[in-house]
């Protein structure tokens, strides 16, 4: 029996969760390994967190600190809700990706550098005046040097293949790497990698042959002294896969016309970082999916409304810069009292701001940003699975109230990614259309009593001709009219139907206990960070409890009484206290402010620092 | 198919018409409705789609299904509809301010994508709904509350960005002359792709006399040129006067009537160059081109879609939810 080295040397280290980082130029395939890496975690039972981060240039200058890109995953045991704030490893594939990340990483974590890259040319266009992997300068990391070019070259040595596109596989060869220090198993990937470049065999052929060469150098070299064993989540039978926040969107919205048994509309422009939606579903066009790519983000959202006129579920994504310029078609859809879902993705601005990275800044556009009394729901997704229940969420809301909707995303959720249990589809409820009265007795704004929504009569539909537009409409008939009182009925309407919505908004739930000295309130994509920092802070004997708030237009209608069981609130977002002012005009309740506003998500660090702080008071 | 066979006062809305009395616009809505009723299709299958402007109160006016949607957008709005369910007849009614300024962008997508819209526009020259500033297409040095000392900027000729954009269908028609409007709009109604149309239409208030010489016996022949299929290029109060193409530049030449010479451009509504090349001639020089300037078949978006959806099979939701996904037991 062949002897295996690694059983005698490297001790076995269990762990309930762990961060790594992958980064590298941002044409070193960092965000393909990342995903595969993330992919096969949570396929081996991981809960897990993924935050890609890249630059926005396709091609930034080779070896910049500006071209350095990044995939973080944290995976774990359930108490994994974020990617995680300090990574345990660093898999730096050039200095720039070393110089760029070191600051964040803990003395005492593992670096693994790819030493062929550290040549005086690289170095010195990351800004190393000596070499750091021998000027003493990372003596308080474990530095493992893995001479990632000439190990792949070899490997590949008989593939026929020039040495530039042998080098485009190095990154497989530190993921190998990655794969054998977690104890992960190997034979996912290696199908995936095969999925991947089904249309280009070599490539698949040489992907795998490196992949695997370099988990087989980890285990045959003994470079790493320990190999950890991260814990697994304790998931519910069923069946699973690892999706974004853009893809759990796009797989929403065709469960959501399938269950309203209409056709979906999907009319978009594209921007980053909302573009995924489009791709994912223009793989899909046909007789029930029309996917409309739009000159425009304002053809984008008129087409949509027009769709809605003629009786599809629409949709249309974006992200800032795009949603300024719906908000005149916003207006009109509520005017028209149209049904339509637009999903904000939003990026760190204002104008063209930081394309790729992540914020909070839209909240108060998407509540109040359009002009006259034009009121609509806001909602917000917390997790890249939950993008799916709440886009869901935003359909059935449109639909039965009539309006627009928009879904707040962020580049954090849309880009992150984290096991989704895929639904049962018979088991979820469909989406029910109120039938227009009879023809004789339909008029285009008569109400239904309840939800105050008017009635859906699609163009086409015989006896139910009418017109409509952006022109104030006469209560009942839908005529044009400048009647003072009537305009005054008309905005009390449609205000009270946006506000009758709360209705549907299910009790707040309080992680942690119900009342006490502390209270964290933020919304959307904040909530894995926050929750990790309540549990973090709780460990430590201080009592502390959140809420995640995904209703933002209408609010909770528990939300004030649920705060005022607190001594005091703290509000964190990304952004500069538009949450906290809205909870103020609205509850009168004075929060104290964690605004951050640096294009990255908020961390559960961020947020127990604050905690610590309140506490020390 | 019609259950009982409509008139054009089927297509009459109960909304009281409020453009001004004597507007050409009566003469369109007219000639539309007469349109829709010899087309053989139900009242619910039109969609009548407008922005901003006051051609765009039109929806209002027809009883259909009608939109009167934001400034510039109709396009738009109206591919959305159309794109949703191709079975109905989508018609855009658009100004010169509307189409060719604020919904400028609308207008080149729309046509580039042979859209199987029919657009129609009300140009007058002027933006009148918002009491008169210079249009994209006021001529040049004309005197306009935003201009009172003369335009300086050249005017869009609509036809000829139409024809340039290569757009199947192209026409232009005087607001009065109800027989070529009616000629035409039967003809754009069963076009299979965009159609647009530019209708000259006076605006009593602010170009009360932009289009009169068009409709005066004396000047009309000698500065209109007629466009007939397969019929050569001649105009004049004599008919004395015809185009000619002269290394690909229109000349007029001059000749005895009724002995029409043999270079006289015979027109051929589905050449595209010759249409491009018609749709530029104007004032002072050449004769304004009047009726089906452009007339050439190809697939529509919808026709693209249909054949692609007929040939493909989908995907079940179930499928698609499912991908890679693994089993947790």
């Amino acid at each position: 029996m062949k002897e295996n080295p690694s059983d005698k040397k490297a001790k076995s280290v269990p762990l309930e969760s762990a961060t790594v980082l992958f980064a590298g130029d941002s044409g070193d395939g960092i965000q393909l390994i990342g995903h595969k890496f993330a992919a096969a975690a949570a396929q081996e039972g991981s809960d897990l967190g993924t935050l890609p981060d890249y630059p926005a240039e396709i091609k930034a200058p080779a070896g910049s600190l500006g071209g350095v890109s990044g995939f973080q995953v944290n995976f774990g045991d359930d108490n994994v809700m974020t990617p995680g704030t300090k990574p345990d490893v660093l898999i730096a594939m050039n200095p720039a990706a070393l110089k760029v990340n070191l600051s964040n990483m803990e003395k005492g974590s593992i670096l693994v550098l790819n030493s062929d890259n550290f040549d005086s040319v690289s170095l010195k266009k990351a800004g190393y005046e000596s070499n750091p992997l021998n000027d003493g300068s990372l003596a308080n990391y474990r530095v493992v040097q893995v001479p990632a070019n000439t190990l792949t070259e070899g490997v590949l040595k008989d593939s026929g293949m020039s040495k530039s596109q042998m080098l485009k596989c190095k990154n497989f060869y530190m993921l190998g790497l990655v794969y054998w220090m977690y104890s992960m198993n190997t034979d996912s990937t290696v199908r995936r990698i095969k999925k991947k470049f089904k249309n280009k065999p070599h490539l698949a052929k040489a992907n795998a042959a490196v992949f695997i060469a370099g988990y087989n150098y980890a285990e045959a070299t003994q470079i790493f002294e320990a190999r950890f064993q991260v814990k697994k989540r304790k998931l519910e039978p069923g069946n699973y896969r690892n999706l974004t926040g853009n893809e759990a969107v796009a797989y929403a919205l065709l469960t959501a016309a399938k269950l309203a048994n209409r056709k979906l509309f999907y009319g978009s422009y594209p921007i980053t970082p909302a573009s995924d939606i489009l791709h994912t579903l223009a793989r899909y066009r046909g007789k029930n999916t029309v996917v409309f790519q739009a000159e425009d983000e304002i053809s984008a959202a008129c087409a949509c409304i027009g769709a809605s006129f003629a009786g599809a579920i629409s949709a249309t994504g974006t992200s800032g810069p795009g949603f300024s310029l719906k908000s005149e078609s916003l207006g009109m859809a509520v005017m028209c009292e149209l049904p339509l879902v637009v999903i904000n993705v939003q990026r760190a601005g204002p104008s063209t701001g930081l394309p790729t990275k992540t914020e909070q800044g839209d909240l108060m556009q998407a509540i109040y940003g359009r002009h006259g009394e034009a009121p609509l729901v806001v909602l917000a997704a917390s997790s890249p699975a939950d993008c799916f229940d709440m886009t869901l969420r935003a359909v059935r809301i449109a639909v039965k109230y009539m309006t627009p909707v928009v879904l707040l995303s962020n580049a954090y959720l849309a880009n992150g990614s984290e096991p989704f249990r895929i639904p049962d589809l018979d088991s979820l409820p469909k989406i029910e259309i109120a039938p227009p009265p009879p023809p004789d007795k339909f008029q285009p704004y008569v109400r239904n009593p309840e939800t105050l929504a008017r009635y859906w009569a699609e163009a086409g539909k015989k006896g139910y001709e009418h017109r409509t537009g952006g022109l104030e409409k006469e209560h009942m008939t839908g005529k044009v009219t400048y009647d003072p009182k009537n305009h005054a009925k008309m905005c009390q309407f449609r205000m009270d139907k946006i506000n009758g919505v709360a209705r549907e908004i299910p009790p707040t739930e309080v992680f942690g206990d119900s009342e006490g000295e502390l209270l964290i309130v933020g919304w959307g994509s904040t909530y894995g960070a926050i929750t990790t920092a309540v549990l973090d802070a709780g460990k430590l004997g201080f009592k502390v409890s959140s809420v995640n708030l995904k209703y933002l237009n209408p609010l909770p209608p528990d939300f004030g009484t649920v705060m005022r069981r607190f001594g005091k609130v703290l509000v964190a977002e990304e952004g500069f206290s538009q949450l906290r002012t809205l909870l103020k005009a609205h509850y009168m309740i004075d929060g104290i402010p964690l605004n951050k506003v640096e294009g990255m998500p908020l961390n559960s660090d961020d947020v127990f620092v604050k905690i610590k702080k309140i506490f020390a008071r | 198919m019609q259950s009982k066979k409509l008139t054009p006062r089927d297509f009459a809305s109960p909304q009281s018409v409020k453009w001004c009395p004597g507007c050409g616009d009566f003469a369109v809505l007219a000639q539309i409705q007469k349109t829709f009723a010899s087309l053989g299709l139900e009242h619910e299958k039109f969609v009548i789609v407008s922005g901003i402007g006051c051609s765009s109160r039109f929806p209002y006016y027809i009883n259909t299904y009608g939109f009167h949607s934001i400034h510039g957008r109709a396009p738009a709005v109206a591919t959305g509809i159309k794109m949703a369910n191709p079975e109905l007849s989508v018609w855009v009614m658009t100004g010169d301010g509307d189409a060719l300024s604020i919904g400028g962008n609308h207008i080149l997508h729309a046509i580039r994508r042979n859209m199987d819209l029919k657009i129609v526009l009300f140009n007058n020259r002027i933006y009148a709904l918002t009491k008169g500033q210079a249009s994209p297409t006021t001529r040049l040095g004309v005197v306009t509350k935003s201009s009172p000392l003369g335009t300086v900027d050249y005017p869009v000729n609509p036809v000829h960005m139409a024809a340039g954009l290569d757009c199947g269908f192209v026409a232009r028609v005087l607001d009065t002359d109800a027989r070529t409007l009616n000629a035409v709009f039967s003809k754009a109604a069963t076009y299979r792709g965009t159609v647009f149309i530019e209708v000259l239409q006076k605006c009593l208030a602010f170009t009360e006399s932009e289009f009169n010489d068009f409709k005066d016996k004396e000047k009309k022949e000698d500065i209109s040129l007629y466009l007939e299929h397969g019929k050569p290029l001649v105009f004049g109060k004599n008919k004395n006067k015809g185009i000619i193409l002269k290394d690909l530049r229109p000349e007029v030449i001059e000749f005895e009537p009724g002995k029409v010479p043999p270079e006289v451009v015979i027109y051929d509504e589905t050449n595209p160059a010759l249409a491009y090349a018609v749709s530029g001639l104007n004032l002072p020089s050449f004769p304004v081109p009047f009726g089906i300037i452009k007339n050439v078949p190809k697939p529509s978006l919808i026709e693209i879609l249909q054949q692609e959806a007929d040939e493909r099979k989908e995907p079940e939701l179930k499928e698609i939810l499912g991908g890679d996904a693994w089993e947790k037991e």
